[in-house]
């Protein structure tokens, strides 16, 4: 107790106002430059001293970065734009609810009213260990604390590890890959577009990344495509308290559904693994099927498949099948006897 | 040091505060508004939590110097008169308050809620309350004081 820790570090603020500004400033300054969006992760890097950069770029002056629009009878959001703002806006509800819905399972009503898109995807992994300094692989070090038999893991990956076990913890993140979003990345090469699941990096690329962005990049935007406007969606997040806490494990899906069978399908998990997980062997096998009770069993085992759990996290494994099933079966009527 | 200017609880104030400053410490250590309650400091309890330009946020996650020319308003600024406002006569009333380290947090979440909500229902009001931590009361107390103000504000 008693520790104060509402005291930073000292560094330099800048402010641009546009992003080509932003994007000189980050150039000029390289590694020793951080981003700052909604700041609600990075003020916990820098109260706790573990990150120190020499200069903070602070974006919320550039307003080209702010705001959602009509895109390719999509939309086009802003990665300054925050959650409440897109949980809030007519057309997300109207035809994109799974981003609605995955947004407003995000911490608390005070962190959406500040906290962005672009930051929630962006924002690093929650393992303790590596969040208090630990010089695990991931900081660099030589060992993960984390995946030893004391290691406190309950909250790690089932999959995809590889040295280091945390997980992606963005709720957004599979809502964007299940609505086959793009993100709109700036980089020194100038303007990319990608898949949002390609935009998460696994330690088995690169241990002390967690996405595609070098020194000097920045997120501009996300666009949602029409494909699923006004699909089916499903969107379940399990975590230990209904406010705050990141996912233990979360599901959304995408699809369309005609003639009684699903005619396409997007699924995505997070928190399962170190990136966000499309779970495209699944899509491909539950095509043509009804969304029904039996093709959700199928899917859910299907999704399993290969998961490896460390020793206090094998609870995640049912965890996952039974969301999968839900999110392709649909969620059975409750019967109270 | 960077000079800012902006309006505190209707109030112009101009402050000198550091890059590396939360509005927390600004509105605590600088301008003597103790009222605003530093819980956790890490986003996760909601006793810091103020009005900026009428949105509730986390001050102990808030840069003091994105403050400028915005519109704060913290607990010292809810009275008018010398008159308590409904949510705070209510909390009194209901018992809702018991140490008081999160009332005032709770204070402004509520503030917000009940301007956009004028017939909030409970689970409304649970759902918007959700960011504010309460340690000792139990909640229920709680969400019957802002019900009740609700009902009062509305007559
Ligand atoms: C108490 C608490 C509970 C939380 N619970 C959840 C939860 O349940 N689910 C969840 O998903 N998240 C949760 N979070 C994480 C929360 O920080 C993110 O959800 C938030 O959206 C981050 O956005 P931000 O704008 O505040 O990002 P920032 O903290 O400003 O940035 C995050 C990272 O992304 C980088 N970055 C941000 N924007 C850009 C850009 N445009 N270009 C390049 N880089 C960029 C920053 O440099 C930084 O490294 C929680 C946080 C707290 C404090
Ligand atoms: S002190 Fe700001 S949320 Fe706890
Ligand atoms: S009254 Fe003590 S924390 Fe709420």
């Amino acid at each position: 107790m008693a520790v104060v820790r509402d005291i930073m570090a000292p560094f330099d603020l800048l402010q641009p106002s546009t992003a080509a500004e932003a994007q000189r400033l980050l150039a000029r300054y390289g590694a020793d430059a951080w981003v700052l969006a909604g700041g609600m992760d990075s003020f916990d890097w820098l109260k706790d001293r573990i990150k120190k950069p020499a200069v903070v770029v602070d974006l919320s002056g550039v307003t080209e970065l702010r705001g959602i629009r009509p895109w390719n009878g999509g939309l086009e959001i802003g990665a300054m734009t925050t959650l409440a703002e897109v949980a809030n806006h007519p057309g997300v509800q109207k035809n994109f609810s799974l981003l609605a819905d995955a947004v407003r399972h995000v911490a608390s009503p005070q962190i959406r009213n500040q906290a962005t898109l672009g930051g929630n995807v962006s924002q690093d992994v929650r393992c303790w260990y590596y969040r208090a300094g630990w010089p695990c692989y991931r900081a660099a070090g030589e060992t993960c604390f984390a995946d030893t038999p004391v290691g406190r893991n309950r909250e790690h990956a089932i999959f995809g590890a590889d040295r280091c076990v945390a997980v992606h913890p963005s709720d957004s993140a599979p809502a964007l890959i299940a609505l086959g979003a793009q993100f709109v990345l700036r980089t020194a090469s100038g303007e990319r577009v990608i898949e949002a699941e390609d935009y998460f990096v696994g330690p088995n690329r690169e241990i002390t990344r967690i996405n595609l962005l070098q020194p000097g990049d920045l997120l501009a935007s996300i666009r949602i495509p029409s494909d699923f406007a006004g699909a089916r969606f499903y969107f379940e997040k399990v975590r230990d308290r209904n406010v705050w806490d990141f996912p233990l494990l979360n599901v959304a899906s995408a699809m369309r559904v005609s003639g009684g069978v699903i005619q396409s399908v997007r699924l995505a998990v997070n928190a399962a693994a170190p990136t966000p997980l499309r779970l495209r062997r699944v899509e491909a096998a539950v095509a043509g099927k009804p969304p029904d009770a039996s093709t959700g069993a199928m899917a859910g085992e299907l999704a399993v498949q290969g998961a490896v759990p460390l020793q206090f996290n094998a609870f995640k494994i049912p965890l996952m099948r039974n969301l999968v099933k839900r999110a392709i079966g649909g969620v059975e009527k409750a019967v109270w006897a | 040091m960077v000079q800012l200017k902006l309006t505190i609880n209707g109030f112009g104030r101009e402050v000198l505060v550091q890059a590396h400053e939360t509005l927390l410490f600004t509105l605590r250590e600088r301008l003597a508004l103790t009222g605003t309650k530093p819980g956790c400091e890490q986003g996760a309890c909601g006793s810091c939590t103020v009005l900026l330009d009428g949105r509730p946020v986390l001050a102990c996650l808030t840069a003091s110097v994105r403050c400028g020319g915005k519109d704060i308003v913290t607990i010292e600024g809810v009275e008018q008169n010398g008159e308590l406002h409904p949510v705070q006569r209510q909390l009194v009333a209901k018992g809702a308050i018991q140490c008081g380290y999160c009332t005032p947090g709770i204070v402004m979440t509520a503030l917000a809620f009940l301007r956009e909500n004028r017939r909030p229902g409970e689970n409304d009001i649970r759902a918007a309350l959700a960011g504010n931590v309460c340690r000792c009361t139990g909640y229920a107390k709680i969400v019957e004081a802002v019900r009740a103000a609700a009902e009062e504000m509305a007559r």
